[in-house]
């Protein structure tokens, strides 16, 4: 089998401090001082994973885990500090969906404007624009400014267009909880359409639910350490839900 | 050939973007494109009315003189204004999708730089008012035009990363941009200054791009290598500065936005 996606040895440091906030001034005035400060941090250490083709990871882990930093590395947003991140094929990250829209452009700027930054063609928008705009169920809005959309309507919109994607690697961060009832399940049922068309999927949510119906691979990671990766789904979601009551953790025995 | 695989591939991406920067900007309305051409000509019908009196006899056709000035400063100013906010504004953009940044330099640097060439057709209608004799090194102002953006887009891209890191930049640059405007003669001649002074001038690269208009236009000559070579290098300089700064910090603006 071919690999798509290998992470040796992943670690990514984050450096945090007060530097975001001080300006040129302060920061020459901090540096004589010598009272300059940053703080590092990591947020992933030492992560190692290989998904073949075809392979649907799910990554679980409470908020500060370092899921979403992870992502960043595997999309290309960010460079490990140490370790390397193999990756065949092309990827679209489907991060944070609902943001990235400007408001003051209409709903049909915005979604040529979305469509470019995924890496589509005019040409494919054109083709795609109908079938996205009614995907959404936004027939009647093409023309007004995004910021008058509600926010369901916003998601709607920004799942639509992210769903048209035919890449080797697919990352879903939060995706599948977009929109109200009826919009959920559509969208779910697109999922999981585009999951069985047998690209590579990296799938993240605070639904266990989902990884146990759609990944035959699973990553838990806790505090930015990997307590896991394993094709075990069962067993590790069961440990991970034991782990979220009880505070514990206790790997299942490998099967 | 890569560079032409990246562009080929990022082509839409650019135009959308360049879209929406106009649109934010002038917020679709038809005198918002106008008033950044009437603000050039504003200025220099102020600088016309007030300094005739102190420099416009020493200086022969000096409205060209003054517009020579105010056609390559605005264009400086507006480029680099608009293309220190490159990488903060699209903060949101590059965070969560990965694209080459320097596109966003690029996009902020489109509409001033139509602006210059509006602006540069009326000066070049003014000469003609004016009765500057025509001469063939008129032409000669592409290199300097050409050598201009590149410095501008340079310029832009060393802002922006510094903006990312020192919010406080902005401030700072709009008082050098004040004190570089007086540097860089634009409404007096270096002659008043001793000779030793006067090369002083040529540090300034914004003085060199206004020289090299200047003497291309009103003296009809080609301007000599000495101007000619220190507007390509600092062009080259700007970009090749900038194009490090984005390269190596590529991954770390990420942190700081």
């Amino acid at each position: 089998m071919k690999i798509a996606l290998k992470a040796e040895h992943v670690s990514i440091r984050y450096i945090t401090g007060d530097f975001k906030d001080i300006g040129l001034k302060e920061y020459i005035v901090r540096r004589i001082q010598g009272k300059y400060k940053v703080t590092e941090f990591w947020a992933d250490r030492d992560i190692s994973f290989t998904l073949y083709r075809g392979d649907m990871l799910g990554m679980i882990g409470a908020n500060g885990a370092g899921k979403s930093t992870l992502l960043k590395a595997v999309s290309g947003i960010m460079v490990p500090t140490r370790g390397k991140m193999r990756i065949n094929g092309t990827i679209a990250a489907l991060l944070e969906l609902g943001s990235g829209f400007d408001g003051d452009l209409t709903v049909r700027e915005n979604t040529y404007l979305r469509g470019a930054m995924l890496g589509y063609t005019r040409e494919f928008m054109n083709e795609q624009y109908e079938h996205i705009i009614r995907f959404a169920e936004l027939e009647d809005f093409q023309e007004r400014p995004f910021k008058q959309l509600s926010s369901g309507m916003q998601s709607r919109l920004a799942f639509s267009i992210a769903c048209l994607v035919s890449p080797d690697i697919i990352i879903l961060d939060e995706v599948l909880s977009v929109g109200d009832g009826a919009f959920r399940r559509k969208s779910g049922d697109k999922m999981r359409e585009i999951l069985a068309s047998g690209v590579t999927g990296i799938l993240v949510t605070h639904s266990v639910e989902q990884v146990r119906e759609l990944c035959n691979k699973v990553l838990w990671l806790d505090k930015g350490r990997q307590v896991v990766f394993s094709d075990n789904v069962n067993g590790v979601c069961d440990a991970y839900e034991n782990f979220l009551r009880t505070g514990e953790i206790s790997l299942p025995q490998s099967p | 050939m890569k560079l032409s695989e990246t562009i080929k591939k990022h082509r839409f991406l650019f135009e959308e973007l360049t879209a929406r920067d106009f649109k934010q900007k002038y917020k679709r309305t038809v005198l918002g494109m106008g008033w950044s051409l009437v603000y050039p000509l504003l200025t220099l019908l102020i600088q016309k009315l007030v300094f005739t009196r102190f420099f416009g006899d020493m200086t022969p056709h000096y409205t060209i003189y003054l517009f020579a000035g105010n056609v390559v400063f605005s264009y400086f100013r507006e480029a680099t204004l608009g293309g220190m906010q490159a990488l903060l504004a699209n903060a949101h953009i590059f965070s969560k999708v990965n694209v080459p940044k320097y596109i966003f330099v690029l996009t902020k640097n489109v509409s001033a730089l139509i602006n210059f060439g509006i602006t540069t057709a009326v000066f070049f209608l003014f000469v003609f008012i004016d009765g500057v004799p025509f001469s063939w090194s008129f032409f000669s102002v592409l290199i300097a035009m050409v050598c201009l953006m590149i410095f501008n887009l340079g310029m832009g891209m060393i802002l922006s990363a510094l903006q990312v890191f020192f919010r406080d930049i902005a401030y700072l640059y709009d008082v050098f941009l004040t004190l570089l405007m007086y540097l860089s003669a634009i409404f007096y001649t270096v002659e008043m200054f001793p000779e030793d002074v006067q090369r002083l001038f040529l540090l300034n690269p914004v003085y060199c791009y206004i020289k090299f208009f200047r003497v291309a236009v009103i003296d009809g000559v080609f301007p000599p290598t000495e101007v000619t070579g220190l507007c390509v290098l600092y062009a080259a300089l700007s970009i090749a500065v900038g194009a490090f700064i984005y390269k190596k910090k590529n991954h770390q603006f990420l942190y700081y936005v």
